[in-house]
């Protein structure tokens, strides 16, 4: 028995060892996710960016019928290489709102020009409130809300073209 | 003598203006003007993660994200809020992920109560083997 005991934290320290190493080897996903997914859309009102496009509001959700929200601005790299996703996203019939965080009328006017207008509705989300009243660390993240007005499925950084069938099979799921 | 009058009112309207100013925009770097919420304010910054920057807090962090939590939690703070309440708030959107302060739950446990097994499973070991040297 003491003999066996004797091999105790050499054994321990192998274990220690193993956790290390393998905590090296495969590091942890850094991707920090809202944790309302699953949970309803929080209580928010956004002004119109642009003239002619109305803003975001919580009350424009859960009317029977799932849409995306596009957290976005047009000074974001990725989001110009999500542009043309988004705009299939429009062509199969999904409807999809934006919150502009941290954007200018004019900057916004410029992307749109550029890259596609796949919005039907653009919130001006100045100070970032209400990108972080939703839980989002960055752009582009798209929430999927389906017709309860409920958040079902976040999409963290920029669609890419082989995740456009997925979230649309979701959007269908949503209903 | 003209060139001066007119600096002297333009920055006398610049000074009329500038606090106006400051209430619009965010408080990522304005402090609030009662001392004690802005002790507050600064405490709970120290212990909210900044989400884009992993390994830093917002207070510490220059990243856009974490002046937008600094302007939110000092905007609650001056609105009444408990820093404990601003931490919930916040950990209701991000996780417990969000706070250097992790709450006491299922997940957690570990944690908080590994030092205090620690500190027993050790002042035992010592014990015992001061008891020893004794005999």
């Amino acid at each position: 028995m003491k003999r066996a005991l004797l091999w105790l934290p050499l054994l321990l320290f192998a274990g220690l060892f193993a956790l290390v190493g393998f905590g090296l080897l495969k590091p942890a996903n850094r991707t920090v996710r809202s944790a309302l997914t699953d949970k309803p859309l929080p209580d928010f009102t956004l002004p119109a960016l642009l003239p002619g496009k109305p803003g975001v509001a919580k009350n424009g959700y859960g009317g029977g019928q799932p849409r995306l929200l596009n957290v976005f601005a047009s000074w974001c790299l990725p989001c110009k290489a999500e542009a043309p996703q988004l705009m299939r996203l429009k062509a199969l019939g999904v409807p999809i709102d934006a919150v502009a965080t941290n954007d200018t009328a004019d900057g916004m006017r410029d992307f749109l020009a550029t890259y596609g207008d796949p919005y039907q509705r653009i919130g001006d989300d100045k100070a970032s409130k209400v990108q972080i009243a939703l839980g989002s660390s960055g752009v582009p993240e798209t929430f999927l809300i389906d017709g309860r007005g409920r958040i079902v499925m976040q999409h963290v950084g920029d669609i890419r073209a082989d995740e456009v069938d997925g979230i649309v099979a979701a959007w269908r799921a949503a209903k | 003598m003209a060139g001066s009058e007119v600096r002297r009112a333009l920055i006398a309207l610049a000074l009329i203006a500038a606090p106006a100013w400051a209430q619009q925009s965010s408080l990522a770097d304005v402090q609030l003007r009662d001392p004690a919420k802005e002790a507050q304010a600064k405490a709970l910054m120290a212990t909210i993660r900044c989400v884009e920057c992993q390994g830093q807090s917002v207070g510490d962090s220059d990243a856009a994200i974490a002046g937008s939590m600094r302007s939110v939690i000092r905007e609650r703070i001056q609105a009444g809020e408990t820093p404990d309440h601003v931490r919930a708030w916040l950990i209701e959107r991000y996780g417990d992920y969000i706070t250097y302060d992790p709450p006491l739950g299922a997940m957690t446990w570990p944690l908080w109560l590994a030092p205090v097994v620690l500190l027993i499973a050790g002042a035992a070991i010592a014990r015992s083997s001061f008891r020893k040297k004794g005999r």
